[in-house]
């Protein structure tokens, strides 16, 4: 293992989104904090949420997840396709890093992004609410099981992708719907069966719903279900994306 | 280290290059090349646009895989020794290309860390720096500097890791005059402090001045390969000018359709060698009355020989 080739990959990567942190940190947790506004006050008397948590409290989890998806999947997307455009990919294809090294440094940057944007969410969220935290270890793991799958999902998008109009294609016609209708603006039981059924059918569900369970304790579905969900769909996208990077696909000519 | 080294056992050529083949759809970018570059060489490999340069290049690299035939670099497969290949290697790549959000020093020491190496190699960074006339510009971002300077900076990456085999495919492209020198004086400098130097070039003069063996490739295969004293020898043509006095007699019409060219009272005429006799016009001018004011042959240069190969068809 390349321990110290590793290490600095990741430390570009994280240095990347910090020279734009306005960009990549500040503006998503504004944008989760004027869904919160909106939303919290609009739909608050419309919306069942779970039992014995307001709408308020139910909403900010679901925004928390939600954010960590979007950047989680922006981060390694972006930072790979446009070092693919620009060509300088291949000062980090040249050199003696592993393809496990290469996805694993991509990874973990993506779930220190969408860990700091959700984190933020949280902590900007405590000025307006008293917000629970009925297990923390459950609301990290789900944290990092997310920011993990959508940063390997990122890595597989800015691999396949060739132009930035294929990536935003991917954004916004895949990561935006799935993250929108996953349960962060309601409860799946307040759907008409159909459309609850559907939703099993999406991961992202099980990622917001088990990383709820960790604020409130009480959640749509058993936390163990959405834990081997969210687990699937995780060694799904890793592994994917790791025999895309092995196979040198749109990589290595 | 110092020139070349023989290959053995104990000391594997700085590339070795076997049965190698690498196609595109129906175009066979490398189609059967072997080689080997000796350890401490200064070494061209030369050839038209989509010879296969770059594609060999890239499989060196890791950037392309081959289809056939292997890549080795200091006795290092670069497919299932790639560690080890590409710590052996340092490339510098024919297009600038650069990341838009470090400056130049983060660059060098991300390039670096990739290879494994943190602040033991700050001081051979700063070193870097300064010989390619870059320390002012260490902290700038990439984006502010010239094309030149960013040429510069590529091939400070190349070597941030000290590579014993290093590649630069046309480094000089497109650069000018004064930057073209410092580059030359630096890669000459590497080779004499032991590097393995392996050179695409356009410019055949650059060449010819650095390089102690040719390659010459067309179609993805090596159509010569020599020394390059042994290229210029072959010396498959030599022009023959000729100058008039004023008071001469006309040059015969035969004669005239025999020139190259023809501009005023000066003659030249292209001679195969071995073929075309040298003696047979001068006699034939000297029948025709023709007063030979000044006469001299050209000599061969890299150029004419790679032109007279790569328009050659392929045996």
């Amino acid at each position: 293992m390349n321990w110290r080739g590793w290490y600095t990959l990741l430390y570009k990567e994280l240095l990347r989104f910090y020279k734009v942190a306005l960009q990549t940190i500040g503006a998503p947790i504004i944008t989760a904090l004027l869904y919160l506004l909106v939303f919290s006050h609009v739909l608050a008397s419309n919306v069942q949420a779970l039992p014995g948590v307001t709408y308020g409290h139910f909403l900010i989890p679901g925004l928390m997840m939600m954010s960590l998806i979007q950047n989680a999947f922006a981060n390694s997307s972006s930072s790979i396709i446009q070092s693919k455009v620009t060509g300088n990919l291949i000062f980090i294809l040249m050199t003696p890093l592993s393809s496990a090294e290469f996805l694993l440094a991509f990874v973990v940057a993506s779930i220190v992004r969408g860990f700091l944007v959700a984190a933020g969410i949280y902590v900007m969220a405590l000025f307006f609410m008293k917000l629970p935290l009925v297990h923390p270890l459950v609301a990290l793991l789900f944290a990092v099981l997310a920011g993990g799958a959508l940063g390997s999902l990122g890595v597989i998008a800015g691999i396949w992708a060739d132009k930035f109009d294929q990536m935003a294609g991917f954004q916004n016609f895949i990561i935006m719907p799935l993250s929108f209708l996953s349960g962060v603006f309601y409860s799946i039981h307040s759907l008409p069966p159909v459309w609850a059924k559907v939703s099993h059918f999406n991961p992202f569900f099980y990622m917001i719903d088990g990383f709820r369970y960790g604020f409130f304790g009480v959640s749509d579905v058993a936390p163990w279900t959405s834990l081997v969900a969210a687990l699937l769909f995780l060694a799904l996208t890793t592994a994917v994306a790791l025999g895309m990077v092995v196979r040198g696909y749109k990589l290595r000519s | 280290m110092s020139g070349p080294e023989t290959a053995g056992p104990a000391f594997p050529p700085a590339i070795r290059i076997s049965g190698l083949r690498k196609h595109y759809g129906s175009v066979h970018a490398v189609d059967g090349i072997d080689l080997e570059v000796r350890r401490g060489e200064f070494f061209g490999l030369l050839g038209p646009n989509g010879a296969g340069k770059s594609t060999l290049i890239n499989i060196m690299a890791g950037l392309a895989r081959a289809d056939e035939g292997s890549v080795s670099v200091l006795g290092h497969d670069v497919v299932t020794d790639y560690r080890k290949a590409r710590r052996a290697l340092g490339v510098v790549p024919q297009e600038i290309v650069f990341d838009p959000f470090f400056t130049v020093r983060e660059v060098l020491a991300l390039q670096a860390g990739y290879f494994g190496l943190g602040g033991e190699s700050e001081a051979w960074r700063e070193e870097l720096l300064s010989a390619l006339m870059l320390v002012e510009k260490g902290d700038a971002n990439m984006r502010s500097l010239s094309g030149g300077m960013k040429r510069r900076v590529l091939i400070a990456q190349a070597l941030v890791h000290r590579p014993e085999v290093v590649v630069l495919d046309e480094p000089t492209a497109g650069v000018d005059v004064e930057l073209r020198q410092l580059l030359w004086v630096f890669i000459r400098r590497l080779q004499k402090e032991g590097h393995t130097i392996l050179l695409t070039t356009h410019y055949l003069e650059e060449a010819e001045l650095l390089c102690d063996r040719i390659a010459i490739v067309s179609s993805g295969r090596i159509i010569a390969l020599d020394s390059k004293e042994n290229l210029l020898s072959r010396n498959f043509h030599q022009t023959l000018c000729i100058t008039l006095s004023a008071d001469s007699a006309p040059v015969p019409a035969t004669l005239l359709a025999k020139a190259l060219s023809v501009a005023g009272n000066r003659l030249e005429f292209r001679l195969k060698k071995g073929v075309d006799a040298t003696m047979e016009i001068l006699e034939e001018l000297k029948l025709s009355g023709a007063k030979i004011a000044d006469l001299h042959t050209q000599q061969t240069d890299l150029e004419d020989v790679f032109l007279e190969l790569t328009r050659r068809p392929m045996s």
